[in-house]
């Protein structure tokens, strides 16, 4: 029998990669202001750190603490899920310094200027490959600590195992344009970046949910909704989505008609978890009051709502007559802001709750009013951070319509701008509050440990010297 | 057994339809040879080695502080003149990067390129 030391051996660097993950929320958002700032005073840092670098360090920053907080969840859950030590504890090390490592050079560059110039990757292309490198060692430790059996797991080792496999496809697809073949010709090349960077949401989605799932398991201590057709319902519809449903960013490239067709028929599917959604809501509700004082549960809730309102905004912009408008403002910043705040990182931070919950109940207790001023400010924030993407957007359509010249249009905008700019850094300051708590608790827990650990050493030492002695 | 079946179905139906949009889905009418393919070439190497991706968009791919660039080119507001005026010295929001001459040819012949590839763009309403 294995005692729980050795079996969670692996904690300490699920807790390395928490630390990491929320380092990079916390600077993504940072960048992300001096980006929002650079919308409403263009000159500000115009040469030092333009925005050619700004946005490519916050897009860089937040899709990895989103990959990271996953990646943190797993390593801890799986020995808890597997009752097992993890498979390759210094695999999962290595994952950890080549993944911190690769994120130094990365930033490292964009600072410097070099870049590859590809969209969301925009870094060269050479570390994409360690990347892809540093994803082996965290795939091997998932497949083999869990040994999954796929004909009685849960949805939520599905959707996982999903996230891992469709992250190395579509991070490959993404550097097909290396290949002269796509990269001559750019229709080609357009719509297989479109259609890899679609289907990679989809796969850290898979990650994310995944996580939601099973932490709404052991939060309710219900094992069954995991394992019942609807939720196997809705998980192939969500593949078949990651799969296909890319197509309705293409509808203005020239590839065959075909492509739009099956992207639009996808991408309508997603009325059945809408429906779904609505269905359910009152019920959702009333559970969503009954347990607000439970802060996971809470983060849940609010991730509930983002769904119902960026899985509409999706449809509406998925509509090709109308996707001509709404393609190329902020209203598609918005749906995807939307995505990665409200949906992936409420159920992030559920996760990194449960754990720090689990973890140190006293502080994580003395805590929650902090965490919870910090969740009510981000939502409340991005809610009219969402707004005035949404406004911008609809702004730009009439000035389209009207034939105005782009300096027009950003002027504008401004108003817009200002909005989204100062909601930007309210977010900031509501996910602080969450980030803060995160390092406290987890620096009060080293710490702690450290001076257990020192403790014993002492005691160790005189034992060994009272033992000289006689 | 049945969810082990979906999903090879599913997957096997996504690497067909990988396959072909790699190939027949994407075929282009329009291919480049000789020194005009070297030209636009080099100018989509400019126009990724100085990331304007962080600023502007082709085909919907990019930024949004700077304008759409699809058709930049044939537009009667902008054009090669209007262009060529930004690369040169950078605009409000635009910093200077400085380009050569044939650097900005280079550009601009990729910016052409891209332009005469995107009637679907051109004839949405």
């Amino acid at each position: 029998m294995l005692t729980n030391s050795s079996q969670y051996v692996s904690d300490k660097t699920a807790k390395a990669f928490l630390l990491l993950s929320i380092s990079y929320l916390f600077f993504g958002l940072l960048l992300g202001i001096i980006g929002g700032i650079q919308y409403i005073l263009p000159p500000f840092l115009k040469e030092q750190l333009a925005f050619q670098k700004t946005r490519p360090l916050h897009v860089y920053l937040v899709i990895s603490w989103i990959f990271t907080a996953a990646q943190a969840g797993l390593y801890y859950y799986l020995p808890r899920i597997a009752n097992r030590p993890i498979y390759w504890l210094q695999g999962a090390r290595i994952h950890f310094y080549l993944h911190a490592l690769v994120s130094f050079f990365i930033v490292a560059c964009f600072f410097l200027g070099y870049f590859g110039g590809r969209e969301y990757l925009e870094f060269p292309p050479l570390l994409g490959a360690v990347i892809l490198l540093s994803w082996v060692p965290f795939a091997i430790n998932f497949f083999f600590t869990l040994k999954p059996d796929y004909k009685n797991a849960p949805v939520y080792i599905w959707s996982w195992s999903t996230g891992i496999l469709f992250f190395f496809i579509t991070l490959s697809e993404s550097y097909l344009w290396l290949l002269d073949y796509f990269h001559t010709n750019i229709v080609r090349d357009v719509t297989v970046q479109w259609k890899a960077l679609g289907s990679m949401v989809g796969s850290w989605n898979m990650l994310v949910y995944g996580t939601g799932m099973y932490v709404m398991e052991k939060m309710s201590g219900d094992n069954k909704a995991n394992r019942s057709p609807l939720a196997f319902f809705f998980y192939f519809l969500g593949l078949t989505n990651l799969m296909f449903n890319w197509g309705h960013h293409t509808y203005i490239v020239p590839a065959a008609p075909w492509v739009k067709t099956v992207a639009y028929v996808i991408s309508m599917t997603e009325l059945l978890i809408l429906g779904y959604i609505i269905m359910k809501w009152r019920k959702t509700m009333t559970q969503a009051r009954k347990n607000y004082h439970n802060i996971p549960y809470r983060l849940l809730s609010y991730a509930d709502i983002w769904i119902f309102l960026n899985l509409s905004l999706a449809i509406v912009i998925s509509v090709p007559s109308w996707n001509y408008y709404t393609h190329g403002t902020h209203i598609t910043v918005a749906h995807a802001m939307g995505t990665t705040i409200g949906i992936n990182t409420m159920l992030l931070f559920a996760s990194v709750f449960y754990i720090i919950q689990n973890e140190n109940k006293p502080v994580f207790e003395r805590s929650k009013p902090t965490i919870g001023w910090g969740i009510l400010i981000t939502n409340v924030s991005l809610l009219l951070f969402w707004s005035s993407l949404l406004g911008s957007g609809l702004l730009k359509i009439s000035a389209k319509l009207n034939n105005e010249v782009f300096a027009s249009i950003m002027q504008k905008s401004q108003p817009w701008f200002k909005l989204f700019a100062y909601s930007g850094i309210a977010i900031f300051v509501g996910l602080f509050l969450l980030i803060f708590t995160v390092y406290k608790t987890l620096a009060i827990y080293i710490q702690k440990k450290q001076s257990v650990e020192e403790e014993l050493v002492t005691i160790h030492s005189l034992h060994k010297v009272s033992e000289e002695r006689t | 057994m049945i969810k082990i079946a979906v999903f090879l179905i599913l997957f096997t139906s996504y690497a067909i339809y990988s396959t072909v949009i790699y190939s027949k889905g994407t075929e282009s009418g329009i291919q480049l040879t000789g020194p005009q393919a070297e030209k636009v070439s080099q100018g989509k190497y400019l126009y990724e080695q100085y990331n304007c991706v962080a600023c502007h968009q082709l085909y919907g791919l990019g930024g949004y502080l700077g304008p759409e660039l699809t058709t930049a080119y044939s537009d009667p507001q902008r054009g090669e003149i209007y262009m060529k005026a930004f690369l040169q010295a950078g605009g409000p929001r635009m910093p200077n990067f400085h380009f050569k001459a044939d650097e900005i040819d280079a550009i601009i012949s990729y910016l052409k390129y891209v332009d005469s590839t995107a009637v679907t763009y051109k004839s949405m309403p």
